[in-house]
């Protein structure tokens, strides 16, 4: 499966990607491309795929027709005689660990500790020696401001916290592509802007992005590319200049219009 | 008694803080003291006076071979069932879950089958397994046999009550198990897949431990009653302890003491496993308690504690 153009060529290809749930259509054939380097925020209604179309990046939901490229890599699937064939769980695993995911209700592990959360992974799927996972770990956590709370447990935490533990868990296995589900959106109001920090400490850091978000202050901000879904489509895509600021499509002028 | 008006959260409360407090007057709270302590020094001092209980006899066969025999034999009886039947009912667990229709209704049956028909049934047939099938083998399906035994051979009191004991309990563990595992929020093997954990490690290291902390009380409860069941093997003249006291007062007629006797080593096991069972459940609570600062109670008012409710 080695691309030649895969350190050229954009991190992240999804082409066609259609998705049904039962008789329910909810992606009707996406194409979109992300560089390396790039923040796309994904905007749109409650309802028109965003979160479908994130969990098919890293394979939690397998895309019923088209394809979905990582570095060049095709996931979930193995191209023969011009058909899809499913990867063993294995190769799947391994291409979930290069890509981090961040939840919109954390999802921590709430019976470990904050080291043990974010060196889990690590430690038992990369095989990392204990040691140097969590002087890893360390650094990371100190990096999204949370150093003095190795040993506290996750329930203990706020939420804005708990959020920059999964960031750093997310982070821990070194992915080349982090990707989050409105990480925001469970948060009291004085806590959003914590948690916002760490993620434009990483854009500028130059790690590529997908983010569902309604935060759109941060996504005029921060993002190169804004992408507005509805129905299932990606409608309109561009600069946060073009899309949120000059719209061509009358729906995403009327989204805007009501989260604006 | 003034330290139980104080705030609940204890790590911020100073006992200095509430002197100002006049806690309001429980009058009733008295009155129940009161009745509880007159009844209990009723019975304790009944059952001390009273000659009826024949305390020399019970202190005679206590320790007497055949009671301690006995007591083995329900111990290791309930030790093997028990941990056959988390296995079992693991497994079972699984199945109820898994994709494939028919692992589901494989397991559902066997739950129906076991969880409805009375144990002691179970055992008889066990026992009795011979008059069903008189010869067990194991082979190819339905080609040539590698290996072929009479049924009679292999079951001995001791294989049918284990197996009838284990079977059993491995229903009821099925649903105990699974619904500890349903209450474990699926968010969590997402995050854990998404790290690119194996299914496998994400149940053992992931939904687990936390599935454990459901688990654990109902599975606590099962096992002393399986403690206490284990008794009905008497009836393929397996001698638990139990059955042991039957044979002693059967011929000497000291029925009840011989019968305190009995239920003191109950007693003593069941201690024990609740013991066991608060330190597992401690240790599964690590992380989900840690908010409201439980883990630290206030030292003050000890002895209020004993008599009134906390907080
Ligand atoms: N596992 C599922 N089974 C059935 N239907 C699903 C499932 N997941 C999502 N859907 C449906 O797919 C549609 C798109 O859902 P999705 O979560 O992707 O939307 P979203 O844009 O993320 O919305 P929100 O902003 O509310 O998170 C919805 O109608 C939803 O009901
Ligand atoms: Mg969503």
């Amino acid at each position: 499966m080695a691309d030649p153009g895969a350190m050229t060529g954009p991190l992240v290809r999804l082409t066609g990607v259609r998705k049904r749930f039962g008789d329910h259509r909810v992606l009707h054939g996406v194409d979109l491309e992300v560089a390396r380097g790039d923040v796309l925020c994904l905007i749109g209604a409650s309802g028109s795929g965003k979160s479908t179309l994130l969990r098919c990046v890293n394979h939690l939901e397998r895309p019923n027709a088209g394809r979905v490229y990582v570095g060049g890599e095709l996931i979930g699937y193995q191209e023969r005689d011009g058909r899809l064939h499913e990867l063993p769980e294995r190769r799947i695993r391994a291409q979930r660990a290069r890509i981090g995911m961040v939840f919109q209700h954390f999802n921590l592990f709430p019976h470990l500790t904050v080291l043990e959360n974010v060196i889990e992974a690590p430690t038992r799927v990369n095989r990392e020696p204990r040691e140097s996972a969590a002087r890893a770990a360390r650094t990371l956590l100190d990096r999204v401001g949370l150093g003095d709370k190795v040993n506290a447990y996750p329930r203990s935490l706020s939420g804005g916290q708990q959020q920059r533990v999964a960031i750093a868990r997310g982070l821990a296995m070194r992915p080349e592509l982090m990707l989050f589900d409105e990480p925001t959106s469970a948060l009291d109001p004085e806590l959003v802007g914590e948690v916002l920090d760490v993620m434009r400490d990483l854009a500028a850091g130059g790690m590529t992005m997908i983010v569902v978000t309604h935060e759109m202050g941060f996504a005029r901000e921060v993002a190169t590319r804004v992408a507005f879904m509805d129905g299932g489509r990606i409608v309109e895509e561009g600069t946060p200049h073009q899309v949120l600021a000059d719209p061509r499509h009358e729906r995403t002028r009327s989204f805007l219009s009501k989260v604006l | 008694m003034v330290q139980q008006q104080a705030a609940p959260d204890t790590r911020v409360a100073d006992a200095d803080d509430d002197h100002d407090i006049v806690p309001r007057s429980r009058p009733w709270r008295w009155v129940g003291v009161a009745v509880v302590l007159v009844v209990a020094a009723e019975v304790v001092s009944s059952v001390l006076t009273n000659p009826n209980y024949q305390w020399d006899i019970v202190g005679k066969y206590l320790f007497d071979s055949r009671i301690l025999a006995g007591l083995g034999t329900t111990l290791l009886l309930t030790t093997v069932a028990m941990a056959l039947a988390c296995l079992l009912g693991l497994v079972l667990a699984l199945m109820r879950r898994a994709d494939s229709r028919l692992l589901r209704a494989t397991a559902g049956g066997y739950v129906w089958l076991f969880r409805g028909t009375p144990v002691l049934v179970q055992l008889i047939i066990w026992y009795n397994l011979a008059i069903l099938v008189p010869v067990v083998s194991i082979g190819i399906p339905f080609g040539p046999q590698l290996w072929t035994a009479q049924t009679n051979d292999l079951i001995s009191p001791w294989t049918a009550a284990i197996l009838g004991l284990a079977l059993n309990e491995a229903a009821y563990l099925c649903e105990i198990i699974r619904s500890g595992i349903n209450a474990v929020d699926y968010g969590q093997t997402e995050a854990a897949q998404a790290l690119g954990m194996s299914r496998r490690h994400s149940f053992r290291r992931i939904v687990l431990p936390q599935a454990l902390r459901v688990i654990v009380p109902p599975a606590s409860n099962e096992a002393i009653g399986l403690l206490k069941y284990s008794s009905v093997v008497s009836v393929i003249a397996l001698p638990e302890l139990l059955y042991a006291g039957q044979l002693i007062y059967g011929r000497t007629y000291e029925t009840i003491p011989v019968l305190i006797v009995v239920s003191i080593w109950y007693l003593v096991i069941v201690t024990l496993l609740t013991w066991l069972e608060h330190r597992l459940e401690r240790r599964l609570g690590a992380g989900f308690a840690a908010r409201h600062g439980s883990a630290a109670p206030s030292r003050a008012g000890r002895w209020s504690r004993w008599l009134t409710p906390a907080r």
